[in-house]
């Protein structure tokens, strides 16, 4: 089995997102970045799906070179081949993303074959678009559900289930398919030191593609305007205890 | 020249989210001189018309069809463009919910235009269309331009309050039959599965959070003690569900569950931007933290500063006391 998961490169802020001068990005200068957690699930999943069926795994990428260090790290748990497309911009816009990527997998298949199953983030932790692999299906005329928080395969199908709420959805996709997966749906491994030594070692093909912009132009980024009260301090250490009783009492949460 | 709604709704019984998206819907349409209409799908969809009519719904259209019996995304996206080409709808608009999103996307791909998901405030402007939308789950605003031939938009969840219309609206029900290709029974729900559970994060009354300062899945035995006091359900912070110490349907935040209890116990929790997008919707917030430089304390309403496994052992004893 042949999967492909598509993951996208964020900065990881801490207590509060700040935005550069001319607000058209995060600024990342003390940040470190990561995989899009929905994503660093799906290379999760596709790296157990083909331990349990066999296969390999390649990663995708849209995103600056520096992109390169979360490719590696999806080498580091056990995904086998690697794409990145590089751009030069802070970020492409949903349409012109997509648009590469359906490009970059065409190129990778009409070489090997098709994608059993195509793996996205339900939506990127930042620019967050709601999207990229719906168009990316279409494109390639394939079925594909999001919100995907477990997967089995037996057959030919994917059988996928998607959390509501109390209880799920389970969806039957014919492959090859594509899955909008969310966080959740494992438990991602940590790199052992060998997957780290041989994510080093790891070949990343470049995939330079040239797409025209979509009509969703960024102007600007701004933080939300927030309230900040002053805090109250109930006290300090266990003392505390009957202040903090009193208030639960006078919100009417003790009776 | 139309404004397209899509509405969800349960045998009939318009969802809560609907009822945001006619709202936003009702002021786009008055501010860019559009008449508004909406679409519903699946069984029981007529009887949704009525409440659509008073939510200013001029036309409501009727989706029905075989594959449309249950939820699929592809074929309800389907629906929706077929309904957007012969309606010649200049505006679709859903709200920001799972569902919403999914189909607004299937739609866009379908009509190869943009989408802009989970919108603040959408305006004509020249020709063009003047946007800020939510990232980051909330915690970024952007402003976007539009250029577009159909604006695709969702509104995002919980943005605006749900109202009527001033006067009702004509509501006059179209019924439309989509022409939908059998493949597209490939994605539609082939099951149900119903886990029935009490009190659940995203409803309870009182949540007591735990984060890395908790320190093990064992630690969490107070945390789960007091939260039986107060008739609530623990949460937790990702750092939390990353060491394996509770399951993600635990998770309070941007990549986990949004909650919005009575009162919000955080306790060893820091308060990183991802986490407090989920807890911010909160009545009031306790955080219990040794750092009093912690976000979470400086953004509480309440706080003590302290070992979490000192203070909330010392108020399960009190409440004890107190209650005799
Ligand atoms: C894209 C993205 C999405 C994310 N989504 C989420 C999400 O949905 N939910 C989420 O929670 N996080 C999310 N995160 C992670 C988030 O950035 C933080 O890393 C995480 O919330 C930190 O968890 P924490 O507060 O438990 O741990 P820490 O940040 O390590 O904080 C521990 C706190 O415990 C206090 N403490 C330690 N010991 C004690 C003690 N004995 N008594 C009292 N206090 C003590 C410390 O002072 C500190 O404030 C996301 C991150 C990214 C990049």
């Amino acid at each position: 089995m042949r999967i492909l998961v598509c993951v996208k490169r964020v900065p990881a802020p801490g207590a509060r997102i700040n935005v550069t001068a001319d607000g058209m990005a995060v600024d990342s200068a003390h940040l470190g970045f990561t995989t899009s957690p929905h994503e660093e699930c799906a290379v999760e999943e596709a790296v157990r799906l083909v331990g349990e069926h066999g296969g390999e795994v390649t990663v995708m990428t849209l995103g600056p070179a520096a992109a390169e260090e979360q490719l590696r790290y999806a080498a580091s748990v056990g995904a086998h081949r690697f794409v990145l497309v590089p751009i030069q911009e802070v970020d492409w816009d949903p349409q012109r993303t997509a648009a590469a990527l359906a490009g970059a997998i065409g190129d990778v298949e009409s070489a090997d074959g098709a994608f059993d199953l195509i793996l996205f983030g339900n939506e990127s932790a930042d620019a967050g678009g709601f999207q990229v692999g719906v168009r990316v299906a279409y494109a390639l005329g394939r079925p594909v559900v999001n919100g995907i928080k477990g997967v089995d395969i037996a057959d030919g199908v994917a059988s996928a289930r998607r959390e509501v709420d109390g209880g799920f959805e389970v969806y039957n996709l014919p492959m090859p398919a594509v899955l909008g997966v969310k966080e959740g749906i494992n438990l991602p491994r940590y790199p052992t030191m060998k997957g780290r030594l041989a994510s080093k070692k790891a070949e990343v093909v470049v995939d330079e593609r040239s797409v025209e912009v979509g009509g969703q132009a960024r102007v600007r980024l701004h933080r939300p305007v927030e309230t900040v009260s002053e805090t109250v301090i109930l006290g300090t250490g266990p003392e505390a205890a009957p202040a903090v009783v009193d208030l639960l009492e006078e919100l009417g949460l003790l009776t | 020249m139309s404004l397209l709604v899509i509405c969800d709704h349960d045998r009939g019984k318009l969802a809560e989210a609907s009822l945001e998206a006619l709202a936003f819907g009702r002021s786009l349409a008055t501010s860019a001189g559009l008449d508004m209409e909406a679409v519903v799908v699946g069984e029981g969809a007529e009887s949704a018309a009525v409440d659509l009519a008073a939510h200013g719904a001029s036309t409501v259209h009727v989706a029905s069809h075989e594959l449309l019996t249950d939820f699929g995304p592809e074929a309800w996206g389907e629906t929706v463009t077929q309904l957007v080409r012969s309606s010649g709808a200049e505006v679709v608009l859903a709200c920001g919910t799972d569902r919403g999103n999914e189909v607004v996307a299937h739609v866009a791909a379908r009509l190869d235009q943009p989408f802009v998901a989970n919108c603040r405030s959408v305006e004509p402007d020249a020709g063009d269309w003047t946007i800020t939308r939510v990232q980051w789950g909330g915690s970024l605003l952007e402003d976007v331009s539009l250029t577009a031939e159909v604006v695709l938009v969702t509104v995002a969840h919980h943005a605006v309050e749900p109202s009527v219309a001033a006067a009702p609206a004509a509501g006059v029900v179209a019924a439309f039959r989509p022409d939908l290709d059998a493949s597209l029974a490939h994605t539609v729900v082939a099951d149900r599965v119903v886990l029935t559970r009490g009190v659940t994060l995203s409803t309870a009354p009182v949540v007591v959070g735990g984060g890395r300062g908790v320190g093990s899945a064992e630690a969490f035995g107070p945390l789960e003690e007091l939260a039986g006091l107060l008739g609530g359900v623990v949460g937790c912070s990702r750092a939390v569900t990353n060491n394996g110490w509770r399951p993600h349907s635990d998770q309070v935040g941007q990549t986990g569950t949004r909650i919005a209890p009575d009162i919000y116990i955080a306790s060893g929790i820091s308060g990183a931007i991802q986490h407090w997008v989920g807890a911010m919707a909160a009545k009031n917030i306790l955080a219990i933290n040794t750092d009093s430089e912690a976000n979470m304390v400086a953004r509480a309403g309440h706080a003590v500063i302290g070992d979490l496994h000192q203070v909330i052992p010392a108020i399960i004893e009190e409440i004890r006391r107190r209650r005799g």
